[in-house]
């Protein structure tokens, strides 16, 4: 694992905050004093209680939201990705009038890029993701699990450098959503892209994470941010081995501790 | 799961057949009823047929029995021959083709310049603020009375019976088109924004797809509306048309003949709606219905 160095970044956050304004005149804070330095092909799993700012981070990152206080900066960028950020959004929020693959197609027909190649890369991703025979299906004729699938399949057909993952699996049950985080590996294995994965499932989390980070309830901070110094390839029999037990067990603790402060 | 479509959701039959010129709108009923509706539907029609049918007896019969005079209430059969009549020596069709154009012409403009100035309002803030207050203004006019304005300055030619369904035809179309631009959800312009389309990809993509099933609300209001200011604008002035020939029939006491052109007028409205909803349920493929979001106006 490289040591992080002040340049050896994709991502860096300094001190952000970020406060929401309520209708009734007051705020929410969201987001408290949250630094961290992601590294480039890191996979980073976040994982904290809801309503704690995980999606509200991501969309600061992606630069939906602008926040309070505090600063993003991307770090030097290699040219092999075509697109700087992607997201997988909580919701699948797919075209209603565009086919599975189509969906899948979104951004390569926003970039003009369409060609045999992206056609091939579409085919082995309704593959992947269990929809071979849904290509040509609406979004209305899938289920809510099929949908978030696709959903994932249309960011990762963007290719981006840095890809925000907002539960990307939250719609899934058990047994799909482990073949889903293994494929999602396998996927990113390839080429290594920074990943940035929330999640309510802390074994998920451990599973697919170079570096797990925890957050605080209301207003969200970094409890800890916790090595996963597992071996990879992973696979799902690493989920019965002590060292796994051990770093969920810690953070299933910090997430407690936090709890019981508050 | 779908934001955007969640409120097309519920299921909405059109049964809207147009009446006196007054389109009801329903409100979306929830699925269960339109589940019950459905199944009894095929014999519904089959029971409304009939008593169409039954109903038309009737007042043949009561017109006979009573001698009602045929000045004042012709019996089906009379309206039957008159229409006939009426193909036969050309009279009616010539005079509904007249009503047909103006008709077709006036809510071709009414479309048109309702989409522009939908998107013109949707896109733009400062077009919005100057115009949406002014549009809301005018939409309290009763467009009819317009009529014999246009009529003074346009005169009684083709040209003031097209503005006249243009101005009828215009505000359900401009506000079920505004809703429409607005209806896409805030999450999916982020989505493809975040995928780096651009604000013309997003209208594109999303806002027009979206704005569809809103706009064919619209249009099937719109395009009933539009039979009916073409007949008052003739009404109010005019040497030709099927508003022209029911004041005409009316004035030499041709009671069957009125009303044959009231048949005439009726079947040219059910058929310009149906070709609408045809056309909204295979553009709008990927919703039941069409939503009715600014009903009849
Ligand atoms: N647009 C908004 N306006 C006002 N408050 C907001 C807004 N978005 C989020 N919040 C508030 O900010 C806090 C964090 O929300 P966020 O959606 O980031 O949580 P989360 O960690 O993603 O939760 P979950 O796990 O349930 O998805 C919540 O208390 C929420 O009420
Ligand atoms: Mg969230």
């Amino acid at each position: 694992m490289p040591t992080s160095t002040d340049t050896d970044f994709v991502i860096r956050l300094d001190s952000l905050s970020m406060l929401y304004p309520t209708k009734s005149g007051g705020t929410v804070q969201a987001l408290d004093d949250v630094s961290l330095s992601v590294r480039a092909g890191e996979f980073i799993s976040i994982v904290g209680p809801s309503g704690c700012g995980k999606s509200t981070l991501l969309r600061i990152i992606m630069g939906l939201s602008r926040q309070t206080s505090g600063q993003v900066t991307f770090g030097p960028s290699d040219d092999s990705h075509r697109n700087q950020l992607g997201m997988v959004f909580q919701q699948p929020l797919l075209l209603p009038w565009r086919t599975v693959r189509k969906n899948l197609l979104t951004s390569p027909d926003l970039h003009h890029a369409r060609d045999a190649a992206t056609h091939a890369k579409a085919d082995e991703l309704l593959v992947m993701l269990g929809l071979e025979e849904f290509g040509d299906r609406y979004p209305n004729e899938l289920s809510g699990g099929m949908q978030q699938r696709v959903g994932i399949g249309r960011a990762l057909m963007h290719d981006p450098r840095i890809l925000l993952m907002d539960e990307p699996f939250g719609a899934l049950d058990a047994m799909t959503r482990d073949q889903m985080g293994l494929d999602l590996l396998r996927i990113w294995d390839q080429d290594r892209k920074t990943v940035l994965f929330v999640t309510h499932s802390i074994p998920e989390a451990v599973l697919l994470a170079d570096r797990v980070v925890v957050m605080t309830p209301r207003p969200g901070r970094l409890a800890d941010v916790v090595e996963v110094a597992l071996p990879r390839p992973r696979r799902l029999e690493n989920i019965n081995t002590p060292e796994f037990g051990e770093i969920v067990l810690k953070i299933r603790k910090l997430l407690d501790s936090e709890h019981s402060a508050h | 799961m779908f934001t955007n479509t969640k409120r097309h959701a519920a299921g909405r039959e059109v049964l809207a057949v147009p009446e006196g010129g007054t389109v009801p709108v329903e409100a979306p009923t929830s699925s269960a009823t339109a589940v019950r509706r459905r199944r009894r539907r095929v014999p519904g029609i089959a029971h409304s047929v009939l008593v169409f049918l039954g109903l038309l007896v009737l007042w043949q019969a009561v017109v006979k029995m009573f001698d009602v005079s045929n000045i004042l209430v012709p019996t089906p059969t009379a309206v039957a021959d008159s229409l006939v009549d009426g193909f036969q020596d050309g009279t009616l069709l010539t005079h509904s083709i007249v009503t047909l154009k103006e008709i077709l012409i006036g809510f071709g403009i009414a479309v048109g310049s309702a989409l522009v100035s939908a998107v013109l309002i949707t896109q733009f803030r400062t077009v919005e603020r100057v115009l949406f207050p002014l549009l809301i203004l005018t939409q309290t006019i009763p467009k009819v009375a317009m009529a014999p304005l246009l009529i003074v300055w346009f005169g009684i030619g083709i040209s003031s019976k097209v503005l006249t369904v243009a101005l009828i035809a215009f505000f359900p179309l401009l506000i079920n088109a505004i809703l429409g631009f607005r209806s896409a959800a805030h999450e999916q312009v982020e989505m493809l924004r975040s995928f780096g389309a651009s604000r013309m990809q997003v209208m594109r993509h999303l806002q027009i797809p979206s704005a569809l099933p809103h706009i064919f609300a619209g249009l099937e209001v719109a395009v009933i509306l539009s039979v009916t200011g073409a007949v008052v604008a003739e009404f109010v002035g005019s040497s030709e048309g099927l508003g022209y020939l029911i004041q005409a029939s009316n004035f030499t006491l041709d009671v069957a003949r009125t009303f044959a052109v009231i048949v005439v007028l009726s079947a040219v409205g059910i058929a310009l709606h149906a070709v609408v909803v045809r056309l909204g349920k295979w553009l709008v493929f990927w919703t039941a219905t069409p939503t009715d979001t600014a009903g009849g106006i």
